[in-house]
């Protein structure tokens, strides 16, 4: 198993005239859980639509188990989105979310050995029961573990999730927490996710880094999250007092 | 009843009409589920513009306004998704500039341009061999398209970013279904008529969407209803002599109205 499973190197991105990310750096080894935190424009979000392929670099490299990034085989990446931005509205069943994800197309009918593909993931997060409700009733807690269903369906090297707290109680997030430790146990799948969720991140992640567009700091948990580089990522300790130094609580 | 049927005219405008009923059915559930509705009325403005200019020049206005639409849809698409603005505000100027040119060249060709009224209203006389070889033809090209391209278009209308992550092309997609909308709305343009092609459009897709728990299932229903009341909206419009686009539409909105109610008693 390599010692790095994801490097990103000297990565600048530009969107429209504004400089979003400048000589972001970092890399992370198999079963590891990376938070990214930073204010809001800080360009979280920007860095994990890069990972997906969604917005293109001016510069830099983003290497995945040796491989760029972009010809990583088919479901090495997965991906949580933000659930409250998701099409409710939309007619379709949870089992059929998470077959779109290995056919790489929505499903028509779902043939046997489709919907049994589907099955054992959603059986895999807990979800089996919700296989055929419509997302459209399904919670935020429900729909994310659907998300989550979806993403490790072809077992990815990296799990990628757009802050997973919003729209989702927090006995919700402790259950998507528990699933995610049991994905990184079992795959060595690692995950990144941007948060706001300080005491999460805290909690559960191995990395931290601190954004404001460009690197306030990275690196394991208890050395990143220091009071100097949260005023420095966010010009205050905002609503974290106290809560920069690395204590463990029960979150969970 | 019968009898009807042996009419070449009536035949050509029930096959019309299965056609076009059944392609801009399938085309509308991803015109609703992606909310733009807008652009159905849109293009069918546009057709307006394109059919005004065939009938200037005196040439089968579907010749031209099928490529004068298509390049509206083209444009539309452009602006889209080049420029900050939105969507909806593209068609609504692309909208206006075709519904001006297309009065412009009516007024040019200065002479009464009773054809013009078929266009606008639909007429159950006006489909021609010609616009159902045409029919046909894009009939054909939306049955070949359908494996593979379906399923891709309601994945991106679902969530376009998730499609984009699994490396879809999402844009090249996008194209491919604004042009062949483009092209359905142009042909169903005679049988229901400009002012009311968006409703055609929509309303099959909305009233499935009422009834059905997922996108296949309300792809299938809306291409039924689409059908079924194209034939029936036909025939109470031969027999009662009205035009037949608004027929058509308001038999497709007692059916909607059934399922809303249907939907209502569920909840």
């Amino acid at each position: 198993m390599a010692a790095e499973l994801l490097r990103v190197d000297g990565l600048d991105v530009r969107l429209g005239d504004r400089d979003i990310l400048r000589s972001v750096s970092f890399a992370i080894p198999p079963s590891s859980l990376l938070a990214i935190l930073g204010p809001n424009g800080s360009g979280k979000s920007t860095l994990l639509r890069t990972l997906l392929g969604l917005v293109m670099p001016r510069r830099g490299t983003m290497i995945l188990d040796g491989l760029p990034i972009g010809q990583a085989p088919a479901g090495a990446v997965g991906y949580v989105p933000q659930i409250k931005s998701l099409d409710r509205a939309f007619p379709a069943r949870a089992i059929e979310l998470v077959a779109s994800a290995y056919l790489g197309r929505w499903p028509g009918v779902l043939r046997p050995p489709e919907r049994e593909e589907a099955m054992e993931a959603l059986a895999r997060v807990g979800a089996a029961h919700l296989a055929d409700r419509s997302i459209g009733v399904l919670s935020g807690g429900e729909l994310q573990r659907i998300y989550l269903a979806r993403s490790i369906a072809r077992r990815p090297r990296l799990i990628l999730l757009d802050e997973p707290e919003t729209g989702v109680d927090a006995a919700g997030s402790a259950d998507l927490h528990a699933l995610l430790d049991g994905c990184r146990g079992e795959n060595g799948s690692a995950v990144v996710l941007v948060t706001h969720d300080w005491e999460a991140a805290m909690y559960h992640a191995t990395h931290v880094l601190l954004l404001r567009n460009s690197m306030v700091s990275f690196g394991d948990a208890s050395h990143a999250f220091t009071e100097e580089a949260v005023r420095s990522a966010f010009g205050h300790t905002g609503h974290a007092h106290g809560r920069f130094a690395p204590h463990r609580h029960g979150h969970d | 009843m019968i009898e009807l049927l042996t009419f070449p005219f009536m035949q050509r405008a029930l096959a019309g009409g299965l056609l076009v009923g059944a392609m801009a059915s399938y085309f509308g559930v991803f015109v609703v589920q992606r909310r733009m509705s807008f652009l159905g009325a849109g293009l069918s403005h546009a057709a307006f513009g394109g059919i005004a200019l065939g009938l200037l020049l005196s040439l089968e206005p579907l010749v031209v306004a099928v490529p004068f639409t298509l390049g509206v849809a083209m444009a539309i698409n452009w602006v889209r998704r080049h420029t900050r603005l939105a969507g909806d505000t593209a068609v609504g100027v692309f909208f206006a500039v075709a519904v001006a040119l297309g009065l412009v060249f009516l007024s040019l060709r200065r002479q009464m341009s009773t054809d013009a009224f078929a266009y606008l209203f639909g007429s159950i006389l006006a489909v021609s061999p010609a616009d159902l070889v045409i029919a046909t033809a894009m009939g054909a090209v939306t049955l070949a398209t359908t494996p593979r391209l379906w399923g891709r278009w309601a994945y991106a209308s679902f969530d376009a970013e998730s499609a984009r992550a699994d490396r879809l092309p999402v844009d090249r997609d996008d194209t491919l279904l604004f042009a062949l909308l483009a092209v359905t709305i142009v042909i169903s343009v005679k049988v229901v008529g400009i002012v009311l092609m968006a409703a055609f459009l929509v309303i099959p897709a909305a009233t499935a969407r009422l009834l059905v728990p997922t996108f296949v299932t309300m792809t299938r229903v809306a291409v039924a209803i689409g059908m079924l009341t194209a034939v029936a909206g036909l025939l109470v419009s031969y027999l009662a002599d009205v035009p037949s686009g608004a027929t058509i539409v308001l038999v497709q909105a007692v059916v909607f109205l059934a399922a809303a109610l249907v939907d209502g008693r569920r909840r």
